[in-house]
């Protein structure tokens, strides 16, 4: 399986990234001896095994639903890049 | 410069619980080494001498209590964070440009545990942008150099945390630890890292890279450090629902409980030694210890993880799929940079990321990206999903020849700086050994076991263990420990 360059924009558009054409095409590149060498998991045979997601075998520890005010709005909009003060602001959506 | 303090974390505890030294003394002479050396070190990122002075001169003035080593076990103590874990009112940016003025309005629980046990934080230390990296040279800021040789990387991603402690700039790190992130910084540097089992420390306010593989771990000077420093951290928490409700044990207690290894049987894979694979100055060392081990009583049984050669794939299959779907939230919106100059919202986010992140970060959430997506799932991340079963499963039969499991951290020394950077998949491979402990959830202790006769750079022994079986890892750590050759202050800062 090969990825071109045109493979490789969209899924720069997938993930809301915009890398210039040059770093495209190194990715692509990149991409193809990486998933080459991925290919290597097909040497094995994985019919019937249950894929592993995560290491937890512990039960979901439950706990009271309770609301807590433990930041201000203040310190929640501290880092945006920017607010009206109330909200986080963003170029316009609609027209 | 004011008197150097060289001992371990848990000798100064000691000493400044006693009131032998002051807090002040203790952190100015963290702060002159940090003079001394970070010009060429380069491990800091983020500097808090101010606050950690005022910090201490405030604790003198209190003065420790009889009851300060049980109520504040790391009274005093100066250490160091790696700059992934937040903290409140403190930058903390990730080594990435898109944090670079990012200051949390709270802490990672293990930071507040480390805060309420008394410790003084020195500052925020370097890393590989969001810890993705095995060399600490992908950080948007600057190049950490090895202690031991400035022109050899410190490794990674944790490479700032490890330099520290080994130029001993702080008595103690955190680190984290994806894919080897502790362990093999710690073993460039020829000092004490643990990965703990998934589950045993909580992860509220560590930013997330791979959520199903991070963990954070103590880098000490020693294990009986690394003990004391886990022993802190570990223990459920509500914030995180991935953090097991188990009870800690009493890990630096516990230490004196094995005095020789008798009855220990170490399983050697196969697979982790092959004379192919290992440096000679790697090989020799691990042999050495192993014959230590077996004097002590141990006896080696030789085993096999059969799937070890998948398990590179594997892991940068699940670590990129969670890293696409983690790294979405940096949308130039609440947190992070933002480009001005976009006329809509899509090209808004397009921009603040391609601007924000770094080469390797954006390589890592395109393959995610492509491997979780549709027509590609099965393909690849349900595949690597079910081979890292296998990899699990190969753990669970070999403890049942073995108790623990003994091989090389890493298949070479400390590489040299840009040594590597060209080839991503080269960059991988250096991960070999270490990955497959983090696909599995379970524990492992990289400790210093000599300095190769070649290089003259240290070499890191890893001994891996059930899941939640820190205890017996730090026991047979401490025993080995004391029967090989302690290390010299590291070269490269050598005066």
């Amino acid at each position: 399986m090969s990825i071109s360059t045109d493979d490789a924009a969209k899924v720069a558009g997938l993930a809301r990234l915009n890398p210039a054409p040059e770093k495209i095409t190194q990715f692509a590149d990149q991409f193809n001896d990486i998933l080459d060498y991925m290919q290597k998991l097909n040497e094995l045979d994985t019919s019937g095994i249950e894929p592993l997601y995560t290491p937890v075998t512990h039960e979901t520890v439950f706990r009271d639903d309770e609301v807590l005010k433990e930041y201000s709005r203040e310190e929640l909009l501290g880092n945006a890049p920017e607010t009206d003060g109330n909200y986080f602001i963003v170029p316009r959506i609609v027209g | 410069m004011s008197e150097s303090y060289l001992p371990t974390m848990t000798e100064i505890r000691g000493r400044l619980a006693a009131g032998e030294v002051r807090v002040e003394q203790v952190v100015r002479s963290c702060l002159d080494r940090m003079d001394a050396f970070e010009p060429s070190v380069r491990a800091f990122i983020t500097r808090t001498d101010e606050q950690a002075l005022s910090q201490a001169r405030e604790m003198d003035r209190s003065g420790p209590t009889p009851e300060t080593l049980t109520t504040k076990p790391l009274w005093g103590v100066p250490l160091t964070l790696k700059d992934v874990l937040t903290t409140r009112g403190l930058r903390t940016t990730c080594a990435s440009r898109m944090l670079a003025d990012f200051t949390p309005c709270f802490d990672a629980e293990a930071v507040s545990r480390l805060r309420n046990a008394g410790a003084v934080i020195l500052g925020k230390v370097n890393m590989d942008e969001f810890a993705m990296g095995s060399s600490t040279e992908n950080s948007a800021f600057q190049t950490t150099a090895n202690p031991w040789k400035l022109d050899a990387v410190p490794g990674g991603s944790s490479g700032g945390s490890a330099a520290a402690v080994a130029a001993r700039m702080g008595f103690a790190a955190l680190g984290t630890d994806t894919g080897g992130s502790i362990r093999q910084p710690a073993a460039f540097c020829g000092i004490v890292g643990l990965k703990p089992s998934y589950g045993r420390v909580s992860r509220y306010g560590l930013v997330a890279y791979a959520s199903s593989l991070d963990q954070i771990g103590p880098m000490t000077l020693t294990v009986e450090d690394a003990a004391l420093l886990l022993r802190i951290i570990a223990g459920h928490d509500p914030k995180d629902s991935t953090c097991a409700d188990q009870p800690v044990p009493d890990y630096p207690a516990l230490l004196a409980q094995r005095s020789d290894l008798s009855g220990l049987r170490i399983g050697m894979p196969q697979e982790f030694w092959s004379k192919e694979g290992l440096d000679l100055d790697v090989a020799e060392r691990c042999a050495q210890s192993m014959a230590v081990a077996e004097k002590l009583g141990a006896t080696c049984v030789p085993i096999s993880l059969p799937h070890t050669p998948y398990a590179v794939a594997a892991y940068y299959i699940v670590a990129s799929a969670e890293a696409s779907s983690n790294l979405a939230r940096f949308d130039g919106v609440r947190y992070g940079y933002r480009d001005k100059e976009a006329a809509n919202l899509i090209e808004m986010y397009r921009n603040s990321r391609s601007k924000g992140f770094g080469e390797e970060v954006q390589r890592r959430i395109m393959l995610g990206t492509y491997v979780l997506s549709s027509g590609y799932y099965d393909a690849y991340y349900k595949k690597a999903a079910q081979v890292r079963r296998l990899i699990q499963q190969d753990f669970h039969q070999a403890f049942k020849q073995c108790d623990v499991i003994c091989g090389p951290v890493t298949p070479t020394t400390a590489f040299g700086m840009g040594e590597k950077t060209a080839d991503p998949l080269q960059m991988y491979l250096t991960d070999i050994f270490t990955i497959s402990l983090n696909l599995a959830g379970l524990p492992g202790l990289s400790l210093p076991v000599g300095l190769g006769e070649r290089s003259g750079l240290p070499v890191g022994l890893q001994i891996l263990g059930p899941a939640f079986r820190e205890d017996l890892l730090l026991q047979v750590g401490h025993v080995l420990e004391h029967h090989l050759p302690r290390l010299p202050l590291p070269t490269g800062i050598a005066q």
